[in-house]
């Protein structure tokens, strides 16, 4: 597995004395728990450079392929980019989903994880954040170099960046909650697709909008403070979901 | 009166209760359904600017609400069966989503039937039937689920989770398709600017409404006992009320 720091899931039964440094504690416990998840996914993604080179290919490549189904011509290309940028982050982030849980689930490690006395939701959401920064965050910031290919300017390009920062944690979020219910399942890819793009909808039409919304002229605001609401609500609620999820698929 | 509710929890005291409640709901949705169709055919009047093609509303309208409720009670039962572990209610979830989901496609089909000669379009992109499609993804998915999942008590849960979630999307989706619709489009085609309807009219669909309840409740519960023939095959209560195959039982 990994080397390094001390792993939390080693013995930490530690006795707690008084009730005020037991919250401490378990706040403490809790942050430990998310960043030794973050740092340990992060470095194992890592070990692999060329799968997630492969996926911000595939991004690169869905987005270069709409022009020429369509039409080189500026006004065709920059009506549609917004669209097809977010689109296809949507389909990026779901050809990523799988690495999230399915080789931990299948070699043991994540139900070490789920044993483990630190809360499982945390260790999830270090998961998930991690899962983010490799698949979420390159795809956000190539987006501004594809959208200047569909004709798209200075600023419409600085909210195509921001509303894909602000949105793509979301599809990390939800789709974390498919791909542990699919686990094991038959049929698993496609599947995840069913399951998770119906629920990316929102975000799909909020993203989108927020680039719509500059290119008309108008401002991206109340779109960008729903999505940074959604991602609000998403990272309150989400972990749990997720860690009963994990759970079910363990039993 | 205080009941025990938890005793119909158990497949055994539901499974004879289901059976002929079901048969009671199945009449009763026939009687509203005659009821419903001798006013949408014959005594509704026909329509000012849309002739007889608005008669397709008695079945539109109804389905279109069903759909939505029966992912809301969907949802109430996976939430009970997560709580309490309860695989009745996992059950009752289970057989819920075949009916929702013909009724979000029926919505669909018969919306489309409606708008082909009154808006000149099958399909337009207005909200409520992207929300009503996106749904009918939603039911899918439950049922997908529940097909990829070996174990049934695994995928029971696994369903109500994924129940749940959607349940809290719904209201978020319908919302956001709504505000991306009215962003996008003028209301050139708007629903609910229709004028007011006749006496006769409201009746109709709230029979025909009445019908698909009725109808509802008793597929479900018909489709509940088959769920428990198959889950519980070789159990003794069971083998003393059906007659297995020769064999078929483990």
């Amino acid at each position: 597995m990994t080397a390094g720091k001390p792993s939390p899931l080693a013995g930490t039964l530690a006795v707690q004395p008084a009730a005020a440094e037991a919250v401490a504690d378990t706040h403490a416990s809790v942050l430990a728990a998310i960043g030794w998840a973050v740092a340990r996914d992060f470095r194992v993604a890592l070990r692999s450079k060329g799968e997630l080179g492969v996926q911000l290919l595939f991004y690169v490549i869905v987005v270069s392929l709409f022009p020429l189904a369509t039409s080189p011509s500026r006004e065709t290309l920059a009506t549609l980019g917004p669209g097809v940028l977010w689109t296809s982050a949507l389909l990026a982030s779901l050809l990523s989903l799988p690495r999230l849980f399915a080789s931990d689930y299948h070699d043991g490690t994540l139900e070490q994880i789920a044993l483990s006395s630190r809360p499982l939701a945390a260790l999830v959401s270090g998961k998930m954040a991690a899962h983010w920064l490799t698949s979420g965050l390159p795809v956000a910031l190539m987006a501004p170099l594809l959208g200047a290919q569909y004709a798209l300017e200075g600023p419409v390009l600085a909210t195509l960046a921001v509303s894909l920062l602000l949105g793509t944690p979301i599809l990390s979020l939800l789709g974390a909650v498919g791909a542990a219910l699919t686990l094991g399942a038959r049929g698993g890819g496609t599947l995840l697709a069913l399951l998770v793009l119906p629920l990316y909808a929102p975000v799909l039409i909020f993203g989108a909008g927020a680039v719509d919304a500059v290119r008309a002229g108008v401002s991206a605001a109340p779109h960008l403070s729903l999505l940074g609401a959604g991602l609000l609500v998403a990272l309150v609620g989400v972990p749990f979901a997720v860690a009963a999820a994990v759970r079910i698929a363990l039993d | 009166m205080l009941i025990n509710w938890f005793r119909f929890a158990s497949p055994i005291s539901f499974y004879p209760i289901a059976g002929s409640w079901s048969y009671a709901f199945g009449a009763l949705a026939a009687l509203f359904a005659g009821a419903g169709l001798v006013i949408a055919l014959w005594i509704a009047p026909t329509d000012a600017t849309q002739g007889d093609a608005y008669r397709i509303i008695f079945i539109h309208v109804p389905t279109a609400w069903m759909a939505m409720f029966i992912y809301l009670v969907m949802a109430g039962w996976s939430a009970l069966a997560l709580g309490f572990n309860t695989r009745l209610s996992a059950m009752m979830a289970q057989a819920l989503a075949p009916t929702g989901a013909l009724m979000a496609a029926l919505a669909l089909w018969t919306g489309a039937f409606w708008g082909r000669p009154t808006w000149g379009t099958y399909w337009a992109w207005d909200a409520r039937m992207t929300s009503t499609l996106i749904l009918l993804f939603l039911y899918l998915g439950v049922i997908a689920l529940r097909a990829a999942l070996e174990d049934p008590r695994r995928a029971d849960r696994a369903c109500a989770v994924l129940a749940l979630v959607g349940a809290v999307n719904v209201p978020i989706i319908y919302f956001s398709v709504q505000w991306w619709n009215t962003l996008h489009q003028g209301s050139s085609i708007s629903l609910t600017a229709a004028p007011k309807m006749a006496m006769t009219m409201l009746a109709g669909i709230l029979v025909m409404t009445a019908a698909a309840w009725s109808y509802t409740i008793a597929v479900v519960l018909a489709r509940v006992q088959a769920i428990i023939v198959e889950r519980e095959r070789g159990a003794g209560w069971l083998e003393s009320l059906i007659q297995f195959p020769a064999g078929g039982s483990a």
